[in-house]
């Protein structure tokens, strides 16, 4: 089997592993309990939060364990706008493609009353700080703005963005659940406010993830209850998901040169390879790109079928068809960056890790090509455009 | 479980009928682009009977499977038979298709009845337009 759909989960790290079985047999006592097993546990609790705020450049109390990437995304937008409407500040500024996390968490916003102002993306799937200062007004809660896109992998220009809004005195959040352990994250240099993680991410485990809260940005509770995380997110903490995220991430972190060097490389190569199948193009922004992430359109099949074929030949990837979505459009982030609807359908996302080989990028870059082809072969679509009855779109 | 049933996966790993016939006495296309799948059948028919039919899809697994069962469904019986082909005897044919997937039977039983009109319409054959309602009103499209 080749897996290359490492933006969709990751698999477990062995140290995370090694770190949740140890934590399920030693030290599987309720941090809130005072005998010792339950003060190890709270031991290896605190441990983990340590380790995780040194690799994002934080300090330990500025962390709260959340349930994955998307509760943290609600409470670090829920916070900040509780905060905004304090003050009669009710505009948020975010992005056309920010993960449904976010952009459904606004949506619900809108709703109570505030005020939604979506950055376009451009075609390369990016924001400009000038936009985003362009965009701030006196009443500006929140700009929240993704660190790298889950699905074309465009890294945005957090530091910039980070500093006009410190500057303009507004908050602002990333979600950075696909940059987290790929790339290096500095909350205190990249003048972050709220940052998301989740570890399936970066090879730890599913249902875990954190929210880093600067200290003077107080949180708001999105689940009621006991005094757990500072009274911040009640319920019995997951000890070992935590201390296996935290294995993964230290793990990430102290080899991230290495692996993005070795991983972008079987990146280019495989950019550089699907590139030659004719009417298609690369999604994203080339230059400013997660080093595992790889999405492209081909003109005249859909993403489904695309799927369905590379599964049988062993190769698991994604598409933004609205078949794979399970709706009737498109992922809005190809829609953002100005694809059509008929090309949408037919995109691919391949995102690599550390773990794949040349050999898998071989077998990838013969795979592809061949499917493409034979779905053409069968497109009426595809047919009409070759005969020029339908113009080509790419 | 799996997402689509092994038959699908049958007739999308190896569709029955795929292609042009050069010298089709109906076609029919419906879909669109917009909405991700386009399906196209030629028929051949000899004495009222569909003596060939094939297909051209641009679409998911399930429109692939779809239209490979339907063409399968209708070769060899007679047009009176073949608009009698309904959107769910396709999906039974196929041990059942997802929810969110009936659309793609849909279509092929649309494809179909719009290569059957062709061919009424190429004859100079009359019948009743109520029998050949326009596909706009399919809410896979159109909801």
């Amino acid at each position: 089997m080749i897996y290359a759909d490492n933006a969709a989960t990751t698999k477990m790290s062995g140290a995370a592993a090694n770190a949740m079985t140890a934590c399920m047999q030693d030290t599987w006592g309720n941090p809130s309990s005072l005998y010792s097993l339950g003060q190890r546990a709270k031991e290896a609790l605190e441990d983990a939060r340590e380790r995780i705020a040194a690799c994002i450049g934080a300090s330990p109390k500025e962390i709260t364990f959340t349930s994955g990437g998307s509760e943290a995304d609600n409470q670090a937008i829920r916070s900040a706008a509780l905060l905004g409407a304090r003050k009669g500040k009710r505009h948020i500024i975010s992005t056309a493609f920010e993960h449904h996390a976010v952009l459904h968490t606004l949506k619900r916003l809108e709703g109570e009353g505030f005020e939604v102002e979506l950055l376009p993306v451009g075609a390369l799937g990016t924001v400009t700080a000038q936009q985003v200062s362009g965009a701030i007004r006196e009443d500006t809660a929140l700009v929240t703005i993704m660190y790298a896109n889950n699905e074309i992998g465009s890294v945005l220009p957090v530091s910039e963005i980070g500093a006009v809004c410190r500057e303009r005195g507004v908050i602002f959040h990333t979600d950075a659940v696909q940059a987290a352990g790929h790339l290096p994250i500095d909350v205190r240099a990249q003048n972050i406010d709220l940052l998301s993680l989740s570890a399936h991410k970066f090879h730890g485990p599913k249902g875990i993830g954190a929210l880093y809260a600067r200290q003077g940005v107080p949180l708001t509770n999105l689940i009621e209850g006991g005094a757990q995380e500072r009274g911040k997110r009640a319920g019995t903490e997951n000890v070992l998901a935590i201390a296996g995220m935290a294995a993964a991430l230290e793990e990430s972190c102290s080899h991230m040169a290495e692996n993005a060097a070795r991983v972008s490389a079987l990146r280019d190569k495989l950019i550089s390879g699907l590139s030659r199948i004719p009417r298609s193009a690369l999604n994203g922004d080339p230059v400013n790109r997660l080093p595992g992430n790889v999405n492209f359109c081909f003109e005249g099949i859909e993403g489904e079928s695309l799927l369905l074929l590379l599964d049988d030949r062993g190769i698991c990837a994604s598409s933004g068809s609205a078949c794979t979505s399970g709706s009737l459009d498109p992922s809005h982030v190809l829609l953002s960056i100005g694809r059509p609807h008929e090309v949408a359908h037919g995109s691919l996302r391949l995102s690599l890790c550390e773990e794949n080989t040349e050999a898998d990028i071989d077998a990838i870059l013969k795979a592809v090509p061949e499917i493409v082809t034979y779905l053409r072969n069968m497109s009426p679509l595809w047919k009409d455009k070759v005969s020029r009855k339908r113009a080509f779109v790419l | 479980m799996a997402l689509y049933s092994e038959k699908v996966m049958d007739h999308f790993r190896n569709p029955r009928n795929v292609g042009v016939i050069e010298d089709a006495d109906g076609v029919g296309e419906v879909g669109n682009a917009v909405c991700g799948d386009i399906m196209k059948i030629y028929l051949k028919i000899e004495d009222g009977i569909v003596s060939d039919a094939k297909f051209e899809t641009f679409g998911c697994g399930s429109a692939i499977a779809s239209s490979s069962m339907a063409t399968e469904l209708i070769k060899g019986k007679p047009l009176s038979k073949v608009l009698q082909l309904t959107n769910k005897a396709v999906a039974e044919a196929l041990d059942g298709l997802p929810a969110h997937k009936l659309h793609c039977s849909v279509l092929a039983e649309e494809a179909i009845r719009a290569a059957v009109k062709d061919y009424y319409d190429r004859q100079r054959i009359a019948y009743d337009p109520k029998d050949f309602p326009d596909c706009g009103s399919c809410e896979g499209c159109h909801g």
